[in-house]
């Protein structure tokens, strides 16, 4: 089992959804975003190429903030998934100050936050609630191991890019170009 | 011509704009926990090489401060800990990819011997120090006898505390300018530099304040030379360490960085330990003094800047 999601940035207009729907499920506080829209305009009027990214944690595979965790709070759970563990986090920032993509913060109540691909959902065989509310349908999201997946095919079918993967963090969100 | 935006607004309270998790409390203890390895260091070495008697300030009188420094180290670092309640969780888990991990274990190593190696040493800055207790006394004639095994314990945890000071922060590559290897010498280096000055400014043996001088001397030479070899390196690296080392070179730290940290930190003292083995007279607490504010201001603007810099996508 391997989770991972691909986001299809030809199909996403940037309307915020799965950030709200993200909000909304995990009662994230106020004024925090466990995930976010980027939007990236290239060129010179009328010249422009425009991209929309709705960016989360990678769940990477060389997770640098499981590594330099001190107390084990930060750990791989089933099929990939990049947790942390409340009771165990110290609060040190030494995980948010490793993650490339700064996917995580801390939480007002004093521990270290992030996506968790809604892995209470997919216990009971439902997606992420952000892949759930996308009106346009451009998130994917499954099981990379198996071939027939929905991820998994369209990733085989696409051109896609991955976020810094110079950084080596192996990560597991899927740009679709 | 490239623009980006967070459309979602995402301002994430320490993470956005920029990066600002570690604020004031981390470099303050880097500091500490380097001057205190360079003074556990010193002491260690001269007392195995059985030069007690005429490096006595290094030996037996600074590392009485040293439980203190690392006291109010250790203070810094609970304060910065956003989930203070479970600091204890530290000592429940030991993780070999973790240089805080490492820190913590040091520190609750170096700590214990610091306060035993103190306390045998503390009539030299307290003379009329008293035990009172019989049982303190017995305490006290124990550790006397295993000195030499606590000198060498407090070398090798002195270097370990040293480096990890900069291993610390080198070991993040999501932040370019921290990301190289030469981090680990160059703070044990520094760590190493401030404890000798700190050495010098507190000895009243001229011998001792001149040997100390021309070790510090040598600490600030390699310092230096390690300083131009990492920006020579980020030079020679990536373009996200092109652009990590534009902040020294042109950019926002420029000015801080060489005329405080790298003039008035390293080269002047450098060049006033040279002036006092030429026979000079120069009052010998200015170059100490400018040492050790060099040496805290680098790792203000280190553990500052290396949160700013980041990868380009």
């Amino acid at each position: 089992m391997r989770y991972a999601m691909a986001i299809d940035t030809k199909k996403c207009v940037g309307c915020s959804d799965c950030v709200v729907a993200c909000q909304t499920e995990n009662l994230v506080p106020h004024g925090y975003a466990r995930d976010w829209i980027v939007e990236v305009t290239d060129g010179t009027y009328p010249q422009l190429e425009l991209e929309y990214r709705s960016e989360r944690c990678n769940h990477c595979d060389n997770a640098p903030c499981v590594r330099c965790c001190p107390t084990g709070a930060s750990f791989i759970s089933e099929g990939g998934i990049v947790k942390v563990e409340h009771d165990k986090c110290i609060g040190c920032g030494a995980c948010i100050t490793a993650c490339p993509y700064d996917a995580r913060f801390v939480h007002p109540e004093g521990y270290v936050d992030k996506c968790t691909f809604c892995d209470h959902r997919l216990e009971q065989g439902q997606d992420p609630a952000c892949v759930a509310v996308c009106p346009t349908k451009c998130l994917y999201f499954g099981d990379m191991d198996d071939p027939n997946s929905e991820v998994s095919l369209v990733v085989k079918k696409r051109k896609f890019k991955t976020l810094i993967p110079e950084a080596g963090t192996e990560p597991q969100l899927y740009f679709l170009i | 011509m490239r623009e980006e935006l967070f459309v979602s607004g995402r301002s994430n309270p320490l993470i956005d704009p920029h990066l600002e998790i570690w604020e004031w409390q981390i470099p303050a203890y880097l500091f500490l926990g380097g001057l205190a390895a360079g003074i556990l260091f010193f002491a260690g070495l001269f007392y195995l090489r059985g030069k007690e008697e005429k490096f006595s300030t290094a030996v037996r009188v600074a590392p009485v401060f040293v439980p203190v420094l690392l006291a109010i180290g250790l203070l810094f670092l609970f304060l910065d800990l956003k989930h203070k309640l479970y600091f204890w969780r530290l000592y429940t888990s030991f993780s070999i990819e973790s240089p805080t991990s490492w820190g913590a274990w040091t520190l609750l190593l170096i700590m214990p011997l610091s306060m035993i190696w103190a306390a045998l040493n503390i009539e030299s800055v307290f003379p009329r120090w008293d035990w009172k207790f019989q049982w303190a006394k017995d305490i006290i004639e124990f550790f006397k006898k295993y000195k030499t095994e606590m000198a060498w314990g407090l070398v090798v945890l002195s270097i370990i505390l040293g480096i990890y000071t900069g291993i610390l922060l080198s070991a993040f590559n999501a932040r370019p300018l921290w990301n190289t290897s030469i981090l680990g010498p160059l703070f044990l280096t520094s760590g190493l530099s401030t404890g000798a000055a700190f050495i010098v400014l507190f000895s009243r043996s001229k011998a001792e304040r001149h040997s100390m001088g021309q070790i510090d001397l040598m600490l600030i030479t390699i310092e230096i030379a390690l300083i131009i070899h990492m920006f020579m390196g980020f030079q020679a690296s990536t373009q996200v360490q092109i652009e990590a080392a534009k902040m020294f070179l042109g950019g926002q730290f420029t000015a801080t960085f060489w005329v405080f940290v790298f003039s008035l930190g390293l080269v002047i003292p450098a060049l006033l330990e040279i002036l006092e083995a030429k026979g000079k007279k120069v009052p010998y607490y200015i170059a100490p003094a400018l040492v050790l504010f060099g040496g805290l201001l680098f790792r203000f603007i280190m553990v500052h800047a290396g949160q700013l810099s980041r990868w380009l996508y």
